[in-house]
């Protein structure tokens, strides 16, 4: 599978496609269950890698909760911002106060990438996780922990290409249980919706 | 952003919290302005509504 390929037109922020439409639907269905207990003080949602704006525009729309939505890309945040999120220009978690979110979403660039084909624009940040698929995974589960609620969830699209096991693995030395909560295979790889808790 | 987006909004390098200066507004948004660290003083800037927290080593790198 060739990078080039998922490029298509647009070079500048990557656009919505079936990982995004698999965790927004997830994490919807997620909100939406449990939003019968405590409602009322609303809770607050991060998507980190936010792109479009697709996962946290839908996230705005079919629950109640507040949904800011961070990217390193100067694009992506304008584009998000132009959704009606409010954004915030953020490399992960790093801007923001402990115990801020009650849910963190995150569809990382997970394919691994040979490093003499990686290409230095914005498309590539969003889709390469460097040799192992996990170069940019594993920096955001170290850090994602500090700013989410006691009682927060993570929600990351991970897939078979980036070697789901690891990934949990790796979750688990930063003390995260987790459990496969939706995938969807495709003949190249089967990508698979983590929920991340303590 | 909305002025209420500083509560849960720190600086990237110390964690500690920001002020808001020279903001220009837009009905309730600031769209304009600086996030300055209480700490360490380091100067972040809101621009067209969207705050830039990127530590400063990141800012400037832009690929392509």
């Amino acid at each position: 599978m060739d990078l080039g390929e998922r490029r298509g037109l647009e070079t500048n922020v990557y656009q919505p496609a079936e990982d995004s439409e698999l965790l927004a639907e997830a994490v919807c269905e997620r909100l939406s269950s449990d939003s019968g207990s405590g409602d009322e003080n609303g809770r607050t949602v991060l998507e980190v890698g936010t792109g479009s704006g697709y996962v946290a525009g839908r996230i705005a729309e079919e629950t109640n909760a507040r949904v800011i939505a961070s990217d390193l890309n100067p694009h992506a945040v304008r584009q998000a911002r132009e959704k009606g999120l409010e954004a915030v220009r953020a490399d992960l978690v790093s801007p923001f106060v402990d115990c801020a979110f009650d849910v963190v979403t995150f569809n990382p660039p997970y394919l691994p990438t040979d490093p003499d084909s990686e290409w230095d624009d914005w498309m590539e940040h969003a889709l390469s996780g460097g040799e192992d698929g996990r170069a940019i995974i594993d920096p955001f589960l170290e850090s994602v922990d500090r700013v989410l609620a006691p009682d927060g969830t993570v929600y990351l699209l991970v897939s078979s290409l980036t070697d789901v096991d690891a990934v949990v693995e790796r979750a688990g030395q930063e003390g995260f249980s987790a459990a496969a909560i939706a995938d969807h295979s495709f003949p190249f790889e089967t990508l698979t919706v983590l929920e991340l808790f303590r | 952003m909305k002025e209420s987006l500083l509560e849960i909004l720190c600086c990237p390098l110390d964690k500690h919290e920001l002020e808001l200066e020279d903001a220009e507004y837009e009905g309730d948004e600031v769209i304009d302005g600086t996030l300055v660290c209480t700490e360490c003083g380091e100067r972040y800037p809101v621009e067209d509504g969207i705050p830039n927290l990127l530590p400063p080593d990141m800012r400037d790198k832009s690929p392509a």
